[in-house]
């Protein structure tokens, strides 16, 4: 069991008369990637701010390493951030930006040669000690940034949307650079992001956000796999929502079709969300399957075509492997197992749920 | 009809009321009355008279600078600091008195610091000693001071301003205090800006003359003061063209030494 690093509890924020977090608890284990997943001013930023030491909370209590440290400037905290906009400082040379944590600690200057030669061999920009920052790509002075963090060996390292001014490309390289740090150094990545592949990708647990209340932490197999309510599945990946009546265990109607799923507790005759992704929605002749349709869109995607099905009055999105051209008849079968079933939301808290798009 | 034509009247307005007068205070500085070449006029610094002006000028052109810097460089950070940074209306209450005629502020001074003025009345309710305030070389440092300070507050405040608000957090980040942070983050970033306030405050100074002539009475001589009384008084354009070549290259040295420290601190505000 490893040891809980960074606990929040029951931690509050508002801005004005605007609540951006409310009474928010979570915890971050010891050499853990934990990403944290939502929509812009879902609260995500004002959290690591908070986890760093550059926003107080207005109630609540933030610990470090089993002490308090909710009154502890940001100086003081054995953390590091790294910012979106990199935040390198335009006046030093890489070698003196990557220093500069190091001196304020006077470490000796031999410790220091060796740590920027280390740090700048890990982000592979060996060479560059004399450049300024400004002559660097967006990605290179990210780089440089995350070498300017990770020489003070914090225990815990901070990364606000870090590949977001980044190209496509670029980004994915970055990923997996992250990745490799992360095992490299033993050291746990509190990571932010809206975008929802890079979590998947990245973490070994997220944590989906939306106006301040936590949606749904997992990981991101449960989170995709098994949203919790219909935010999660819309937010992660691309999926058919649909209002359903779960008529007994392991039944469920939808658009006056029942279908077979796994499953069970949700009463008689209630209504339900139900969430089946696209690359879950198989298509196969006319009359063959539980349903039938008409194809109305088909665009091709590179892995798979991406289609959109016209069938008892709802617009099946499909991921397959298989074309069907437009106006095609077809049928449609989803297994069991890949029937999602949720709640639909109740209570003042699972109001936030609703998507506002 | 060609976009160069567009630009005529700017070269001619440029070489009218530039080039040319610039070649007539060659012309006039390096020839004698009789107009035959001579290096006299430029030669005649070494007076005691123009030479004690020139020095009188410089030394108050840099204690105003001086002194404009260390007021408005705690006073900007605070603007940038504070809850109305970039909205402007504070700055602006700075930057209002430039709207209005510098002479007329001069002419305001005057009135407070006069023997019968507002701080001589202050002094006497309270039964103190009266003192002369005016036609003294402190007169005339107020004055400059009042005048040139807009400018040096502008570029200070602009560069604080552009710094970041990411830069400041990084450094806290790093293990930075308050005061490690305004010492190595923040001073460094605004350089561009301090060097470009005190060359808007440093250079218009040198030349000064009316402030001078207005608050320092015959009793301070500045060499702004020398060449305008060749010129206007003594009707020797020959010598006071001279001169003003030589506070010209002096000008020309001091813009770039502090041109050559702005580029080095990245882009230059101002100029």
């Amino acid at each position: 069991m490893k040891n809980k690093l960074v606990e929040l509890v029951n931690v509050s924020k508002s801005f004005g008369s605007t609540k951006v977090l409310d009474e928010l608890c979570l915890e971050v284990k010891e050499n853990e990637f934990l990403t944290l997943l939502g929509p812009s001013g879902c609260g995500k930023t004002t959290t690591l701010r908070i986890i760093g030491g550059f926003e107080k909370p207005d109630s609540g209590k933030v610990f470090f390493d089993g002490a308090d440290i909710t009154n502890v400037p940001a100086n003081k905290r054995n953390l590091n951030t790294v910012f979106q906009k990199y935040a390198l400082f335009g006046h030093m040379t890489i070698e003196e930006n990557i220093a500069f944590g190091l001196k304020i600690k006077n470490k000796s200057d031999s410790y220091i040669k060796d740590k920027i030669k280390y740090a700048l061999k890990l982000v592979n920009l060996e060479g560059f000690e004399k450049r300024k920052p400004t002559s660097l790509s967006g990605g290179q002075q990210q780089r440089i940034a995350i070498a300017r963090a990770i020489v003070n060996e914090p225990k815990v390292l901070l990364l606000d949307e870090p590949l977001g001014a980044l190209d496509l490309k670029l980004r994915q390289d970055m990923q997996y650079e992250l990745m490799r740090l992360k095992e490299e150094l033993g050291i746990t990545f509190i990571y932010i992001t809206h975008d929802q592949e890079e979590a998947l990708t990245m973490s070994d647990k997220i944590i989906v956000m939306n106006k301040g209340y936590i949606q749904q932490m997992g990981t991101p197999e449960d989170i995709y796999n098994e949203p919790e309510n219909a935010f999660v599945a819309d937010f992660i990946g691309d999926s058919n929502i649909i209002d359903g009546i779960m008529l007994e265990d392991r039944l469920v109607e939808i658009l006056g079709t029942k279908f077979e799923c796994v499953d069970e507790g949700f009463g008689r005759n209630r209504p339900v969300d139900v969430v089946i992704r696209p690359e879950d929605v198989v298509l196969g002749e006319e009359g063959q399957g539980i349903l039938d349709g008409v194809v109305t869109s088909l665009i091709f995607k590179g892995v798979h075509y991406e289609m959109e099905v016209e069938a008892n009055g709802y617009e099946w999105l499909v991921h397959s492997t298989n074309c069907h051209p437009v106006g095609s008849k077809v049928s449609i079968s989803v297994i069991p197992f890949n029937i999602q079933i949720m709640h639909k939301p109740e209570s003042e808290d699972e109001k936030a749920v609703t998507i506002d798009e | 009809m060609s976009r160069k034509v567009l630009t005529t009247p700017y070269i001619v307005w440029g070489a009218a009321f530039i080039i040319l007068p610039l070649f007539m205070v060659l012309y006039y500085g390096c020839t004698g009355s009789d107009g035959s070449f001579t290096l006299s006029n430029i030669t005649a610094m070494a007076d005691s008279v123009h030479y004690k002006a020139f020095w009188n000028s410089v030394w108050i052109a840099l204690a105003s600078t001086l002194i404009c810097l260390v007021i408005s460089y705690p006073l900007a950070y605070i603007l940038s600091k504070g809850k109305h940074r970039g909205s402007g209306i504070v700055i602006m209450l700075f930057i209002l008195p430039m709207w209005i005629n510098f002479l007329l502020r001069v002419l305001a001074l005057q009135v407070i610091l006069s023997k019968t003025g507002i701080l001589n009345a202050i002094l006497g309710f309270f039964g103190l000693p009266l003192q002369k305030l005016m036609y003294t070389k402190g007169a005339v440092l107020v004055g400059m001071v009042y005048d040139y300070i807009p400018f040096m507050i502008l570029p200070i405040y602009n560069a604080l301003c552009k710094i970041d608000k990411d830069v400041i957090e990084a450094a806290h980040d790093l293990g930075a205090s308050a005061r490690v942070t305004f010492q190595k983050i923040i001073i460094p970033l605004s350089l561009p800006g301090v060097i470009s306030g005190i060359i808007m405050v440093f250079i218009p100074s040198i030349s000064e003359f009316v402030v001078a002539d207005i608050l320092g009475g015959s009793k301070v001589l500045l060499f702004g003061n020398v060449i305008d009384q060749e010129f206007n008084v003594a009707n020797n354009w020959n010598l006071g063209s001279g001169l003003s070549i030589v506070l010209m290259i002096f000008i020309f040295i001091s813009m770039a030494i502090m041109n050559r420290h702005a580029s080095e601190e990245g882009d230059n505000m101002l100029w």
